[in-house]
């Protein structure tokens, strides 16, 4: 674990002594539960772009797809009637499709992340709501599944499933990252793509694949969302969950140039954002405010970690300074 | 102003240096440096990577402040300088990465920030006042381009007379020129060599800051040489020579300068042939060329004559657009670096910093990258695997580091360099490609790497170096292929090597 990393454990437990203090329903297993199910949620999804963030790119299509995807996935159990392990299997493969034809677009035909993945944001956002005719996708009265409803929506020991889920995905995740030559390539890129591309390695297809774990990721998280919602308006369903994601990896040390950035930092992350969603909460906050809390946070976060870092160079020299003093004499 | 005063003005340096320390945690930059220079003089300045010229450079533009020590400009004694107060005495910079804006006009770059402007609220730009602003600065540095021309456009050399159009802009008595000719080929040298002189005879003094001796010989009136931070003498006119410089440089002699031994080399089988290759830059010019085992050939030619393009095709970074690549004989498809990679074709390219190294990343993590699988087990990166492999690298090319985990950009140019052939020799190279290899590196490094080239040779691998230092060319060379216009203009064996030959072969014409 980096230092930023246990910086922000740090300002984690110090906001979670500070809520509990003022308002003791913050420990309650109940409140903890909620919480810690909304970390999963979100988790997921920010691994997801947090591979995407490392190449130095960007997916902003993410709050569109889990609409489009949750949308369907409902449907195609709800209404079609599929086996739900099929339908997973279908959604995580459509997923995968999606992630896939970003990559291609991106590293193929030279577009830039930013308009590629923004038209994906409407693009997906447009299709799910026709594919509802703007209606409300959910379920029928008395539609049960449940095993799917215990492993997306359940709890084993009081500990809700899908946290369970993002640790497992986060386990595996990090040795992909920090562990595995597909993640040392992946920070290569990140930093320097053209002397990535000059010491041999196949530069597109590994920012491809960026792609399609965000996508696959995504997709997981749009049947966790669709069954944690179990009702999916595909206007507003999954709105801005992009700039949530975004966050959780800024906040969690990651540089949108690339490069830079840790998994337990992106999860880290995740938990600060939906633990001062709870503040807002709990303490009484108008929710209005809920995003300008949330923005604010993070700009202080951020400058407050640039500013260490300047801090921290400039006292490095003066050490080395004052030791070079005190060794003038001796030479 | 009486004659005294002007007589007392023509041998009063413009410029004086005493006793400047500057020191770093850690080390002394400069030890009680000392220097002068005298209006209308041209110094050359020069001592390896790490001597103390940057510092020095860095002091003299106000930078940064020396510890102790005066600096005199122009008859005021100053403890330090700042960076409007140098700019206002007169001292400009021409730095070796050029500050130019290459989407804008020659005009625009040179007076940036400074621009005439028409009255009026709307501040708009007076273009024709900048144009007649502009026309006399050109016209001092001999520029052969308009000064509407797009700097994108230009050659090195003469984005380097707008550089120095800027500097005489603002009115300089002393043109600081750091390493300019580093990235110059030898026609354009000539030309900002004759810029020098132009600048001297208008009384303007010049510090020409150069790892191409031979440059300072011809330009020079004065040589000062920086070794360890400390002075480490100076030459007068009469005393310039290569050796002398050399010698005070590294304090003592080089052994007998490394010629490559005269018997007469076999020529080894084919390894790399271009057949008729086309490269994006130059479509409609086939180049053939064959790379033998077990020789260097180097490859000479005006920067911008296709060689670079040349080497990004035989590295599978462009595609070609005609023609066949063989390998000992085979047919070669190359749809990737990683294609090249795989066939045992290695490329040091010509921009270190951009293509050559990560400079996040470690020497190890560096030299395992191009064959990071042979690092892993399982697909999970053995760090010990890597470790042992840049370990011998290190030793083997005496990488100066504290250990394979230092982050390759806090290293010297020779020994990033170093990193760069570390990582391909710890592969088993055919072809390695070496764009300009010695570059901005030291003369210690050089000798080095002139080594390391031609124990890969003998090794049995096809050396294919590129090089517009025309020393280098025909010191290491086994053969000389020389480029005009992206096509091979012609082949030079050793018998016929001269500098005359692969000039003449560089501008389009038939060697002697």
């Amino acid at each position: 674990m980096s230092k930023k990393d246990l910086g922000l454990l740090i300002l984690i437990l110090v906001v979670g002594a500070i809520v509990a203090i003022i308002n003791p329903r913050f420990l309650l297993p109940i409140n903890l539960a909620n919480t810690s199910n909304l970390i999963g949620l979100f988790g997921i999804l920010s691994i997801g772009q947090a591979f995407v963030i490392i190449t130095g790119g960007i997916e902003l299509s993410v709050g569109s797809v889990v609409a489009l995807l949750g949308t369907l996935f409902i449907d195609f159990i709800a209404v079609r009637e599929l086996d739900w392990p099929l339908a997973f299997v279908l959604i995580i493969a459509l997923g995968a499709i999606i992630g896939l034809v970003h990559g291609w677009l991106i590293t193929r035909l030279k577009l830039q992340p930013f308009v590629v993945t923004l038209c994906g944001l409407l693009i997906y956002r447009g299709v799910a709501r026709f594919y509802t005719a703007d209606g409300t996708a959910g379920f029928a009265f008395g539609q049960n599944f449940p095993e799917l409803e215990f492993l997306t929506a359940g709890r084993s020991w009081g500990v809700p499933n899908s946290f369970i889920a993002l640790i497992v995905i986060a386990i595996v995740m990090w040795v992909v990252l920090h562990r595995s030559v597909f993640g040392r390539y992946l920070y290569a890129i990140g930093k320097n793509e053209e002397a990535a591309k000059y010491s041999g390695i196949r530069t597109g297809r590994i920012v491809m694949a960026a792609y399609v774990i965000c996508g696959v990721l995504t997709a997981l998280s749009a049947i966790y969302f669709a069954m944690y919602t179990r009702s999916i308006s595909p206007a507003s369903h999954g709105q801005f969950y992009e700039l949530y994601a975004i966050a959780a990896a800024v906040l969690g040390g990651f540089s949108l140039r690339g490069g830079e950035g840790s998994l337990i930092g992106v999860i880290l992350g995740t938990v600060l954002l939906q633990e001062l969603q709870n503040l807002v909460n709990l303490l009484g906050i108008p929710s209005s405010l809920n995003f300008a809390v949330m923005g604010g946070v993070i700009l202080i976060g951020v400058l407050v970690d640039q500013q260490w870092g300047v801090f921290r160079a400039r006292r490095l020299m003066v050490d080395a300074a004052r030791k070079n003093v005190a060794g003038a004499p001796a030479e | 102003m009486n004659y005294s005063d002007t007589s007392i003005a023509a041998i009063t340096p413009f410029l004086s240096l005493e006793n400047v320390r500057k020191t770093y945690p850690g080390v002394v930059a400069l030890d009680g440096f000392s220097m002068e220079v005298r209006p209308g003089e041209v110094i050359g300045l020069v001592g390896e990577n790490g001597a103390g010229k940057s510092t020095l450079m860095k002091i003299l533009g106000g930078v940064t402040t020396p510890d102790t020590g005066t600096i005199t400009v122009d008859g005021t004694a100053h403890n330090s300088l700042t960076v409007e107060g140098s700019l206002g005495s007169g001292i400009a910079f021409v730095h070796q990465e050029l500050n130019l804006f290459e989407n804008l006009d020659v005009a625009a770059n040179i007076f940036f920030g400074r621009e005439p402007l028409r009255a009026g609220p709307l501040k708009l730009v007076d273009r024709s006042k900048l144009r007649e602003m502009v026309a006399p600065l050109l016209k001092r540095v001999g520029a052969n381009f308009s000064a509407d021309a797009q700097v994108a456009d230009l050659s090195l050399a003469q984005q380097q007379m707008v550089e120095i159009a800027k500097a005489l802009s603002i009115k300089a008595r002393l043109v600081i020129l750091d390493e300019p000719t580093s990235s110059l080929p030898l026609a354009e040298t000539d030309k900002l060599l004759d810029v020098i002189k132009a600048l001297k005879a208008d009384g303007i003094s010049v510090i020409f800051i150069s790892h191409r001796l031979h440059e300072v010989e011809r330009v020079a009136d004065r040589v000062v040489v920086l070794r360890d931070g400390m002075l480490a003498g100076t030459l007068g006119k009469r005393d310039i020579n290569h050796d002398q410089m050399v010698k005070l440089m590294i304090g003592r002699m080089l052994k007998e300068r490394e010629k490559a031994s005269e018997a007469a080399r076999a020529p080894g089988a084919t390894a790399l042939a271009a057949k008729a290759i086309r490269t994006p830059t130059y479509p409609s010019r086939p180049v053939d060329l064959d790379v033998r085992r077990g020789e260097i050939l180097g490859l000479a030619g005006l920067v911008g004559s296709g060689r670079t393009e040349l080497a990004r095709v035989f590295f599978g970074i462009d595609g070609s657009l005609g023609g066949t690549l063989e390998l000992d004989g085979k047919t070669l498809v190359l749809g990737s670096a990683a294609d090249a990679v795989a066939h045992g074709i290695f490329l040091v390219p010509e921009d270190r910093k951009l293509t050559g190294i990560l400079l996040d990343l470690s020497i190890a993590q560096n030299i395992s990258l191009p064959n990071l699988p042979a690092h892993a087990r399982r697909s999970l990166v053995s760090a010990s695997a890597e470790t042992a492999t840049a370990e011998k690298q290190k030793k083997n090319l005496g990488i100066k580091a504290p250990s394979v985990q230092t982050r390759t950009g806090t290293l010297s140019g020779g020994n990033q360099q170093k990193v760069v052939l570390g990582k391909w020799l710890a592969m088993n190279p055919k072809v390695m490609i070496l764009d300009e290899p010695t570059r901005g590196i030291d003369i210690g490094a050089k000798a080095e790497i002139y080594g390391l080239m031609r124990a890969l040779a003998d090794a049995g691998v096809a050396v294919l170096m590129i090089s517009s230092d025309m020393e280098e060319v025909i010191g290491v060379s086994d053969r000389i292929a020389v480029m005009h216009e992206g096509q091979i203009s012609g082949i030079l064996d050793k018998d016929q090597f001269s500098q005359e030959n692969v000039l003449l072969l560089a501008v389009g014409k038939q060697p002697k």
